[in-house]
């Protein structure tokens, strides 16, 4: 049969998305998609990753040669110039013609420019394009004031696109008085505004540009109340602008402020043409998002295929991750009748906005943390009724988390939209789930859902969860492809099979080869239960690369040696060893944030001599590369200290000199304190321990790192013997249970019950376990041996730390150092274009 | 079109030398090759060794495993996953290893030149 030609003009995001669907529904279609620019459709929401050095290939959605594999044929670096709607004709720059049966335009917007005086002056800029972006990066590397336009999305992308290339305080010039206008309150662009000023943005509102001078080059931006600032590039970056020209200059229906108008099913003013994404216009309104585009381009497609489906509109709700803080907005953020939490400390706010009659939630804004946006969203979206308390929605209900969460799920209706991206409902997930996707990459595959901004993605894992349980079915939380068991159930088994290697493990419960994930899992599992050494019983293969060679790989290829200086404390001899060694393999030495001393830039060959070295001056590994117990800290207590009021040194020694090389799901840090002033930093460690007139107060789950979490009290006024006791329990509570690569921190926060729980089990021994756990813990610490010790001791592991297996006495020759100050760093990340 | 030539092979160590289910660092000249050995499948295979993502020299360190039926192994620096049949990126990257062929005589392992 003859194929329906189909011309697609624009290779963006939304005519991308446009063709995966069309191709995917049918198969009558002849497609050709022509691109201005020499790049294929690319991720442009994650634009700014280019600036951090990922390649522009890597953002391609898809290889060039998808779109042949699809029976698509792509036109790069053809401009389409003009359209004969008469003859259904498109030209391109060099005159080529192509006939079509249907046209899309998905053209989309270039950036908005405002008539500013000086604007056409070399050093002004937009971001849109690979192209713009690599103008930016030549002008950031000799500027000394940057500037932004707009405060608005982009424009904040922007500015911190600024500050990865280096360029020192970037300003932020906003004609509102707040940041984002359009999705944020005053308060909430306060609370950001600080979040960017402390990256080390400069922020600049109510500021209306009407100059930019210099002379062919800009110099500076004047604005409407007089004053100037220097500039010697500025970032346009004011709103977008639909491409509609093409439209224009054909004779269809536009918008007086440009966009192509649309109906319903997409069509523009001619019934054989479709416009979609930024440059359509629908009911006055341009979408300047991928979601809605992403919308219009199924409705398209649909269309195309004699399915009457309509595009209904969209809101402009959106989360996303702006210089590392989250951000949303949804529904109405502007609302009346708003409940309001602020916390200035850890820069969150939180607002919700309620109908007059306060029963249903209107919209709202979350800065700094958005992790209930999903929630919200669909409370808005599908009008559930608001709790007695409205304040739960975003401080959590006081009661168990778990539980009110389900009854959230339960309160939406089949008919609700989960994945915007893709128009999947709770209704399709839920019949997706009885069909046998019973586990989220099959839901993925099956539905589509959080195949497209993955911002849904925990709502349809809370969802699996919930219909699962709710069918009566156990849900396999398993760890991978390979092994059809959640970290806890193959810790059973290992136990009660016992056994003791990763190969026999993948043979009595595996199938394949085993991977990345699994392995480590289960190298975890068996040193948690047996505590043999880590590289024995061909456990080795199974290590994470770190634990492989025990010892942390560096950019290079070199790695980083931590000899265990327990409570941080060391005399002046093992001082001496330490700089010797350094001395001698030439080695960047740093005092790191545990108390101890961190060894950079050794040879993989010559890391068995540096320990031997090391353990015959009476050093032990300090485990820094392991899901172990890295440090106990402490500060110097009773022994020196004039309000000291235990002997906070002797007792961290005694806890380090217990636990060293116990491996967890995750790593674990300590600490112990001397008085309440708490100069160890106790409580930011997994359990930290803090002496009071009587005796140690014992606090636990506490973290430091990505999310900050105050450890919590477990007890107080303890004596040595029970403290250690009640550690006992806490740890093999914490390692029989944890899910993978889970802190405690985060252990607590996903127990019912919460700390009141954990005291039950750990204190007052309400499941019956103290005893077992305590005798396994002995037999833990029993078995403990330096691993650095049995490997330079065993031939047959000490053969593997070479680089070349055929010159074993030769190092990696690739391997770079570059000189800092009285030292040296490991070489740059060689450049990924050179080649 | 196929061209039939002669593979010409260089020794690369013994079967001794390597590690089931893992990967050894191979030098010939100035190139580096990881060479991996699936003792379950007896199946060898051998790649550069410089992972494409970053340009480190680090993938014979990386950890091996299967995706369905396909080989694969992780690079330890930033777990970039590539097929060791094909060379591949299967982490939606563009860049694509060069692949050897190996095989195996009187316990000796030889790799292909090119």
């Amino acid at each position: 049969m003859v194929k329906n030609k189909v011309i697609v003009v624009g290779n963006g995001m939304v005519s991308h998305k446009f063709c995966e669907k069309l191709s995917e529904k049918s198969k009558n279609f002849a497609i050709s998609v022509f691109g201005e620019e020499k790049h294929p459709a690319y991720d442009r929401v994650n634009l700014s990753k280019y600036l951090d050095g990922v390649a522009a290939e890597a953002l391609y959605l898809d290889e060039e040669s998808w779109y042949g594999e699809q029976g698509i044929r792509l036109h790069l670096n053809k401009r389409i110039t003009h359209i004969d709607l008469e003859n259904k004709l498109v030209y391109t720059q060099r005159g080529e013609t192509a006939a079509y049966d249907y046209l899309i335009l998905a053209t989309g917007s270039s950036p908005f420019v405002p008539e500013i005086q000086g604007r056409e002056k070399n050093g002004v800029l937009v971001y849109r394009t690979f192209d713009d972006l690599d103008k930016l990066r030549m002008f950031a590397s000799r500027a000394r004031h940057a500037m932004v336009l707009g405060g608005g999305l982009l424009g904040l992308e922007a500015a911190k696109g600024l500050l990865d290339l280096g360029v020192e305080a970037p300003g932020v010039l906003e004609f509102a008085p707040r940041l984002m206008p359009r999705q944020i309150d005053s308060a909430g662009s306060r609370v950001l505004a600080e979040k960017l000023e402390a990256m080390g943005m400069k922020v600049h509102l109510g500021k209306q540009a009407v100059e930019i001078t210099g002379k062919d080059r800009i110099d500076g931006v004047r604005f409407a109340d007089g004053s100037w600032l220097p500039a010697d590039m500025l970032v346009v970056s004011a709103g977008i602008q639909p491409r509609d020209e093409l439209a224009r200059q054909a004779g269809l229906q536009v918008g007086p402020r440009g966009g192509i108008v649309v109906n319903e099913f997409m069509q523009t003013s001619h019934p054989d043409v479709y416009a979609i994404g930024e440059c359509a216009l629908f009911e006055n309104t341009v979408f300047g998002l991928v979601a809605p585009g992403y919308d219009m381009a199924g409705v398209a497609a649909a269309n195309l295929c004699g399915e009457k489906k309509a595009f209904s509109g969209a809101d402009s709700s959106s989360k996303l991750k702006l210089a590392g803080v989250e951000l949303a907005s949804f529904g109405n953020p502007f609302g009346s009748r708003s409940v309001v939490f602020e916390d200035g400390n850890r820069g969150i706010y939180k607002r919700i906005n309620l109908s007059a009659d306060g029963t249903k939630l209107t919209g709202g804004i979350l800065v700094g943390d958005a992790s209930q946006y999903n929630m919200l969203l669909q409370t808005v979206a599908n009008a559930l009724p608001v709790p007695e308390n409205p304040e739960e929605l975003i401080l959590g209900s006081k009661g168990t988390k778990a539980a009110s969460q389900a009854a959230g799920l339960d309160m939406l209706p089949e008919s609700a939209i989960i994945c915007s991206c893709e128009g999947v409902t709770k209704g399709r997930l839920i019949e997706a789930i009885g069909e046998g996707c019973e586990t989220f990459d099959a839901l993925k595959t099956c539905t589509k859902a959080g195949t497209g901004c993955s911002g849904c993605v925990p709502l349809v894992k809370d969802i699996l969860a919930d219909t699962m349980k709710k069918q009566g079915k156990y849900i396999r939380k398993s760890v991978c492809e390979h092994f059809p068991y959640s970290r806890q159930e193959l810790y059973d088994l290992i136990k009660i099979h016992e056994i003791k290697s990763y190969d026999e493990v993948l043979d009595s419960f595996g199938k394949g080869e085993g991977c990345e994930i699994c392995k480590p899992i289960i190298a975890s599992i068996l040193a948690s239960l047996w505590n043999e050494m880590v590289l024995q019983r061909g456990n080795d293969i199974a290590q994470d690369s770190n634990d492989r060679f025990l010892a942390n790989i560096q950019r290079g290829g070199t790695y980083s040696v931590v000899p265990r200086i327990p409570g941080g404390e060391i005399t002046p001899e093992k001082l001496i060893v330490i700089g010797k060694i350094a001395r001698k393999y030439d080695l960047y030495t740093k005092i790191t944030g545990a108390q101890r001393i961190d060894l950079f830039g050794a040879h993989l060959n010559d890391l068995p001599l540096i320990w031997e070295e090391l353990i015959a001056a009476g050093f032990e590994s300090g485990h820094a590369y392991g899901k172990a117990l890295r440090t106990v800290k402490s500060c110097v207590g009773s022994t020196w200290c004039r309000f000291g009021l235990q002997d906070s040194v002797s007792f961290a020694l005694e806890v380090e000199n217990r636990y060293k090389g116990l491996r967890a799901p995750h790593k674990i840090k300590s600490a112990v304190s001397g008085c309440a002033r708490e100069c160890a930093e106790a409580q930011s460690k997994d359990f930290g321990i803090i002496a009071t007139e009587r005796g140690w107060n014992l606090f636990v789950c506490g973290n430091g790192g990505l999310k900050p979490q105050h450890a919590q009290l477990l007890a107080t006024d303890l004596d040595s013997e029970t403290c250690i006791r009640y550690i006992d329990r806490f740890l093999m509570f914490y390692i029989q249970t944890a899910d993978p690569l889970t802190r405690t921190a985060t252990w607590l926060n996903k127990m019912d019950g919460g700390i009141d729980y954990l005291r039950n089990v750990v204190v007052n021994d309400s499941l019956g376990m103290a005893a077992e756990w305590e005798k396994e813990m002995e037999c833990l610490l029993g078995a403990y041996r330096c691993e650095w010790k049995t490997a330079v001791e065993t031939p047959e592991i000490r053969r593997r730390f070479v680089h070349f297996v055929n010159s074993p006495e030769e190092k990696d020759p690739s391997v770079a150092f570059q000189p800092l100050r009285e030292q040296k760093m490991a070489g740059a990340w060689p450049d990924q274009n050179d080649r | 079109m196929e061209t039939v030539t002669e593979t010409s092979w260089f020794l690369a160590c013994r079967v001794e030398d390597t590690i089931p289910n893992g990967g050894v660092c191979v030098k010939r000249d100035d190139e580096q090759i990881a060479l991996f050995y699936f003792s379950r499948q007896d199946r060898w295979y051998a790649v550069q060794n410089e992972c494409p993502h970053r340009r480190q020299m680090a993938l014979s360190r990386g950890m091996v495993g299967t995706a369905g039926e396909e080989p694969k192994v992780a690079c330890p620096f930033h777990k970039m996953q590539f097929s060791l049949a094909s060379g591949e990126c299967l982490s939606g990257g563009e860049c694509r290893l060069k692949t050897y062929r190996v095989k195996v005589a009187d316990g000796n392992v030889f790799i292909s030149k090119n």
